[in-house]
């Protein structure tokens, strides 16, 4: 997703002068062709991230479409208030980005597990919140930031994520993709969960239950009407997140089915308890840890549908 | 009467209003709307290129109050200038008004809304960047407290200017020497002041804040020195013009009860 994203914003540059690009000094190898093709539209800001968010709102209020990119939590939480003051509240086209998303970064520890960010940042009034699926996604959702649609919080995997759609696959901001349908119970991911969770709809094939595999990449403002209408058609509806499980897709998802009326249907989600995790490893093995995997989410589905 | 003559007269204006609708409001921060009197009267009376008849104008001077809690003071030279109706001033802070206690955007000639402290100057740099990397001529100007000089984001704001060579870029810390709790050196002693914005790649001169004159001649040589950011450390008295009022801690939050107003109206000339 981080090469998808610097490549697409590279050549949005190329034809937009106004596309800037700030880093908190981290991306080094990743954004140095970004700034050495064009200089007068990149900063290195300096390990000083509320100064990176403040620097960026003056900016897009004075014209720019600001993209400010760190790892993990850097690029949110250290500077939250700055993001709620000065982009939020004037907004302003300031877009996020952190890539790392979940346990991207595992192996490093807590300070680098961004477990939190969908639900704080969902928080935000007028901020738009993106967890592409994979790296055509990214693509997409980057040209749509570009567009200029006020704060927007980007959050990516690493590098690396496999393509799970196909290239025709088309993509709008706010609406969810079904990546395949099915009747029996739905599958709701957000970010890059979605390779696994396509793998887990393939396992319950085999099982025959029939799986519909929808793509939230759009957290805020949700598709509300996918939701409803895969409760409306399928029997049971599973969440899967890389996250907390206060605040994120589900919470988002909940408050879709609680709004409306008359959709009473089986819910669950699979998303990380509100604790620290007490394990060390890689992102695999966390997710492995803490029931993100295929494994779990067929159990998960099946428990929901045969009761 | 010569210019500073109707500087000095906008500037006891500003506090006129000030007093009137902090005491109608019953709200605060009278004190920090008093001490910068007389810059914001220079700023807008002298320095600025702006026009309340053309707010968005691309090559205005941009001003960010990053002393957010000063709104009064801020609203009244708005109302003085004609970027908005002197009569919006009577409802400041009261339901259904459209002016908050602390800056806020969306006001006609108000650039950014602040308040939280230590957000002012990485805006403003920002709008100086963009200056810079466009080719463009407007200045951006930022009043901070001496407060909010206690916030490491001011800081990191201070060395990106430097680094960046923003010298379209003017801050004005309004040294009252008083923050919420106290004094600033028995809080979080600042000095050596100018030192410390040198230290940071900034030209840095310390005036009277009071002395309109000398606000006005150092403000239009900016910048200080070609590719240097200006900082000006302006010396005032909390609560300035008030002498019961001036250089007392209570003034920072507290509102005028009574024969305090009345005394107040008297020594700011306000029954003439």
């Amino acid at each position: 997703m981080r090469t998808a994203f610097i490549k697409t914003l590279t050549q949005i540059a190329e034809t937009d002068s106004n596309i800037m690009l700030l880093v908190g000094d981290l991306g080094f190898g990743v954004v140095q062709e970004f700034a050495d093709r064009f200089p007068k539209q990149f900063v290195n800001v300096g390990v000083a991230e509320q100064n990176m968010a403040g620097v960026a709102t003056g900016l897009a209020l004075s014209g720019k479409v600001v993209f400010t990119y760190s790892i993990a939590n850097f690029p949110i939480l250290r500077c939250l208030e700055q993001l709620r003051n000065d982009a939020c509240y004037h907004s302003a086209n300031v877009v996020s980005v952190s890539v790392g998303g979940g346990f991207s970064y595992g192996a490093l520890g807590m300070t680098h597990h961004g477990t939190e960010d969908i639900s704080i940042m969902r928080s935000l009034p007028e901020m738009t919140v993106i967890a592409p699926g994979d790296p055509l996604e990214t693509q997409a959702a980057t040209q749509a930031a570009a567009q200029g649609i006020g704060p927007v919080f980007l959050r990516l995997g690493r590098a690396g994520e496999p393509e799970v759609h196909d290239r025709s696959q088309s993509w709008e901001l706010g609406k969810a993709i079904v990546v395949r349908n099915g009747k029996d119970v739905t599958l709701v991911s957000t970010g890059a969960m979605l390779q696994t969770t396509v793998h887990a709809a393939d396992m319950l094939a085999q099982d025959g239950i029939d799986a519909r595999v929808i793509s939230m990449h759009t957290v805020k403002p949700l598709d509300d009407d996918a939701v409803l209408q895969a409760a409306r058609e399928t029997r049971a509806l599973l969440t899967v997140e890389e996250h907390s499980q206060i605040g994120g897709l589900g919470s988002a998802v909940a408050e879709a089915l609680f709004e409306a009326k008359d959709c009473r249907i089986p819910c669950a989600r699979i998303a990380l308890p509100s604790e620290f995790s007490k394990h060390v490893g890689d992102q695999d093995y966390l997710r492995s840890m803490h029931g993100l995997s295929i494994e779990n989410i067929v159990h998960k589905a099946k428990e929901l549908v045969l009761g | 009467m010569s210019k500073s003559d109707e500087l000095q007269v906008l500037a006891n204006k500003i506090r006129l209003h000030a007093l009137k609708m902090v005491y109608t409001a019953k709200s605060s921060h009278l004190g920090s709307s008093f001490s910068m009197a007389e810059l914001m009267a220079v700023l807008y009376g002298k320095i600025l290129k702006v026009n309340p008849a053309a707010v968005d104008d691309p090559d205005r001077d941009r001003f960010v109050l990053s002393k957010g809690h000063a709104a009064a003071g801020y609203y009244a030279v708005l109302a003085e200038c004609g970027f908005i109706p002197l009569d919006w001033l009577e409802s400041f802070y009261l339901n259904g008004c459209r002016l908050a206690g602390h800056a806020t955007c969306g006001v006609p000639g108000i650039e950014v809304s602040s308040g939280a402290l230590g957000h002012g100057l990485s805006m403003a740099a920002g709008m100086a960047l963009a200056a810079k990397r466009d080719g463009q001529n407007y200045r951006v100007f930022a009043l901070l407290s001496d407060g909010e000089c206690n916030e490491g984001s001011t800081w990191e704001a201070a060395m990106f200017a430097a680094h960046h060579g923003l010298d379209n870029l003017v801050a004005i810390v309004d040294y009252n020497k008083i923050q919420a709790m106290g004094h600033t050196r028995d809080v979080l002693d600042l000095e050596p002041f100018s030192d410390k914005w040198k230290a940071f790649g900034w030209s840095a001169l310390e005036i009277d804040g009071h002395d309109v004159g000398a606000i006005e001649d150092n403000l239009q040589g900016v910048p200080v020195a070609d590719g240097k950011p200006s900082c000006f450390i302006a010396h005032t008295i909390k609560g300035k013009g008030v002498s019961f009022m001036e250089d007392d801690v209570l003034w920072h939050y507290r509102n005028p009860q009574g024969d305090e107003y009345e005394n107040a109206l008297d020594e700011l000339g306000g029954r003439k």
